[in-house]
């Protein structure tokens, strides 16, 4: 279990070593992703302090699942974002390389390719959080800290089962990027809001069959003392890391899979 | 070392923009042939006939569609985490050194990711320093090596866990006379040595003929040879060539025993089977001789006679 998590740091570790070496361009990289996430933040506001509510939520609870929602994406972003670049190493046949070493594929296609400059992005949803924390006066109880520590891997679990799922559809085919963008960041911005504003059909899609429901509305509202306005049941609120865990082993068995459909190209 | 049986590859393509038919490329279609351990063996056919399909279905990359392979006892693409901790593979068209980093930090990885303990690693590396004379760009990140620098790198990250059996498609793809030397060298130092056993793709002649002892040949997905070189040579070589120069151009001869092949001004080439003595003085009663040479034909010749089809 600790083997490949060294290992993993040590093949991020080499790119970020060479990423760094042009270090302006790093820098740069760096502070253009933290101002984008910086004027979100602020569109995020202004936002907020024009809608005094959503249904049952006050804008600061939205604001604090839309923060834990954005941190969960960003961090997914971070560790598998390069994963959207994916459809050109199939298309190219670079996968076979990650085939014929004594490692898991998905394991190899993840520690390659990594960006450290992503991690930019991860700064709006800290800035929001930070924001809605002051904002809320929440009480905090040892069972509200487990909550938040939990529910933000467990979030990046799912988003990332997501996006290894999406990821599967290139080797079928070699244009199916836009679908898997619907998925992964439509998937990001569905999540940042409480569901229960959704229609139903819609509801039960993000509850059940794309299970973004757990990364954000059912933790967030065990972290803020609120009833269900859909009255689902209690236990659907400590339920995100379970979810992870299946959400994971699903991807990973449709991952195995589609690996058997890969057709390299021709050399 | 490998056994392989009926192994057949299909892949479906679609062709067209708008109505996007079917079609069905046959890349591999029912060979089989038997490697033993400690073989060097080549792999040879024009392009496009299926030797890259072949290799993939063999290290695991690809699924057969039909047939069986057995490499080190193992099913390639059910066992293929299990099958590459003992087999290298490198193929001319990729690169899988880590492009920005310096060459010796993608062994420092590679070491890693096949778990070879650290004395192990740095024996053997020695070792590839001294044969492939690697420490002059050891420490140059790989996007700024020369083609034949990267070859000899891909070739050491191919080997550095010390694998049982090695892949190579094109591995002198490129090279200039002195590196694909080298290369051989090492190859055959591998085999030799170390008992590796070693199966490569090449359209380089020169390649088969210095290293391979048996030769497959493929063609448009079907085998055509499997054997020694020597065999291929008694096989397809027993013809050889009558050049003959002439006093002045004149039409093909039209001699028994041997038809004209090429003509060139006053020059003609005639290919024969049998002795020489006999054709000869019948080309002197036929014509006026001005100089004359007996040609055999190399390997060049001989495989270019099985791609074009003959017996
Ligand atoms: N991924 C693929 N999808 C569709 N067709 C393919 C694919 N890979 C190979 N082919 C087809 O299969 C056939 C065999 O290709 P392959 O790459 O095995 O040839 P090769 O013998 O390695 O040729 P070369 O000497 O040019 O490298 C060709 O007709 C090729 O077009
Ligand atoms: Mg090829």
């Amino acid at each position: 279990m600790v083997e490949p998590v060294l290992l993993w740091r040590r093949l991020v570790g080499a790119q970020v070593r060479s990423q760094l070496q042009y270090r302006t361009s790093f820098l740069l990289d760096l502070f253009g992703s933290f101002l984008i996430s910086f004027i979100d933040f602020l569109a995020v506001l202004v936002i907020f302090h024009n809608v005094p509510q959503l249904g049952v939520w006050s804008v600061r609870e939205v604001a604090l699942l839309y923060a834990l929602s954005s941190i969960s994406f960003a961090l997914t972003d971070l560790l598998i974002g390069h994963l959207d670049q994916f459809p050109q190493k199939i298309r190219d046949g670079n996968f076979d390389i990650l085939l014929v070493r004594p490692r898991g594929s998905l394991f190899q296609v993840v520690a390659s390719d990594f960006q450290l400059r992503r991690l930019g992005k991860a700064m709006q949803g800290v800035l929001v959080l930070v924001y809605a924390l002051a904002a809320l006066h929440l009480h905090w109880t040892v069972g509200r800290v487990a909550m938040l520590v939990v529910m933000i891997p467990a979030g990046v679990v799912i988003f990332a089962s997501v996006w290894v799922i999406g990821a599967c559809l290139a080797f079928w085919t070699t244009d199916g990027g836009e679908f898997t963008n619907a998925f992964t960041y439509g998937g990001n911005f569905m999540a940042q809001y409480p569901i229960d504003v959704y229609a139903s059909w819609l509801r039960r899609f993000l509850c059940y069959l794309v299970p973004l429901g757990f990364v954000c509305y059912f933790p967030a509202l065990y972290l803020l003392g609120k009833h269900d306005p859909l009255g689902l049941p209690r236990f659907l609120q400590f339920a995100s890391p379970v979810v992870a865990v299946i959400a994971a082993a699903v991807a990973g068995t449709i991952w195995r899979g589609a690996v058997r459909h890969y057709r390299s190209a021709g050399g | 070392m490998i056994e392989v049986e009926h192994l057949t590859k299909e892949f479906v393509v679609r062709r067209g923009r708008l109505r996007r038919e079917r079609h069905v490329v046959e890349a591999v279609r029912d060979i089989s042939f038997h490697v033993e351990r400690g073989e060097l063996l080549g792999y040879l056919g024009p392009n496009g006939a299926g030797k890259s399909t072949t290799i993939k279905m063999l290290t695991g990359i690809l699924v057969p569609s039909g047939g069986r392979v057995t490499v080190a006892g193992l099913d390639p693409s059910k066992r293929r985490v299990e099958l590459a901790k003992r087999i290298g593979a490198m193929f001319g068209q990729r690169v899988q050194l880590w492009w920005d980093l310096p060459l010796i930090d993608s062994f420092e990885l590679l070491r890693h990711i096949y778990r070879v303990p650290a004395d192990r690693y740095r024996t053997s590396l020695q070792r590839f320093r001294t044969v492939l004379d690697l420490d002059p760009f050891l420490h140059t990140p790989v996007r700024q090596l020369s083609l034949g620098q990267r070859i000899r790198g891909e070739l050491t990250a191919a080997m550095l866990h010390e694998p049982e059996l090695l892949f190579l498609d094109e591995p002198t793809i490129g090279l200039d006379v002195v590196a694909k030397q080298r290369v051989r060298d090492f190859l055959v130092e591998i085999n030799r040595e170390r008992g590796v056993t070693v199966l490569l793709t090449t359209h380089d002649l020169g390649d088969i003929e210095r290293l391979c002892e048996r030769l497959l040949v493929i063609d448009r997905g079907s085998l055509i040879w499997d054997g020694r070189i020597g065999e291929l040579k008694e096989r397809y070589g027993r013809d050889r060539l009558l050049i003959v120069d002439l006093e002045r151009p004149v039409p093909p001869l039209e001699v028994a025993g041997a038809v004209v092949e090429r003509v060139d001004g006053p020059r003609q080439w005639l290919r024969f089977r049998g002795p020489a003595a006999d054709l000869t003085a019948r080309v002197a009663a036929a014509t006026r001789l001005v100089d004359l040479q007996i040609a055999e034909p190399d390997i060049e010749e001989i495989v270019r006679r099985i791609y074009a089809g003959e017996r």
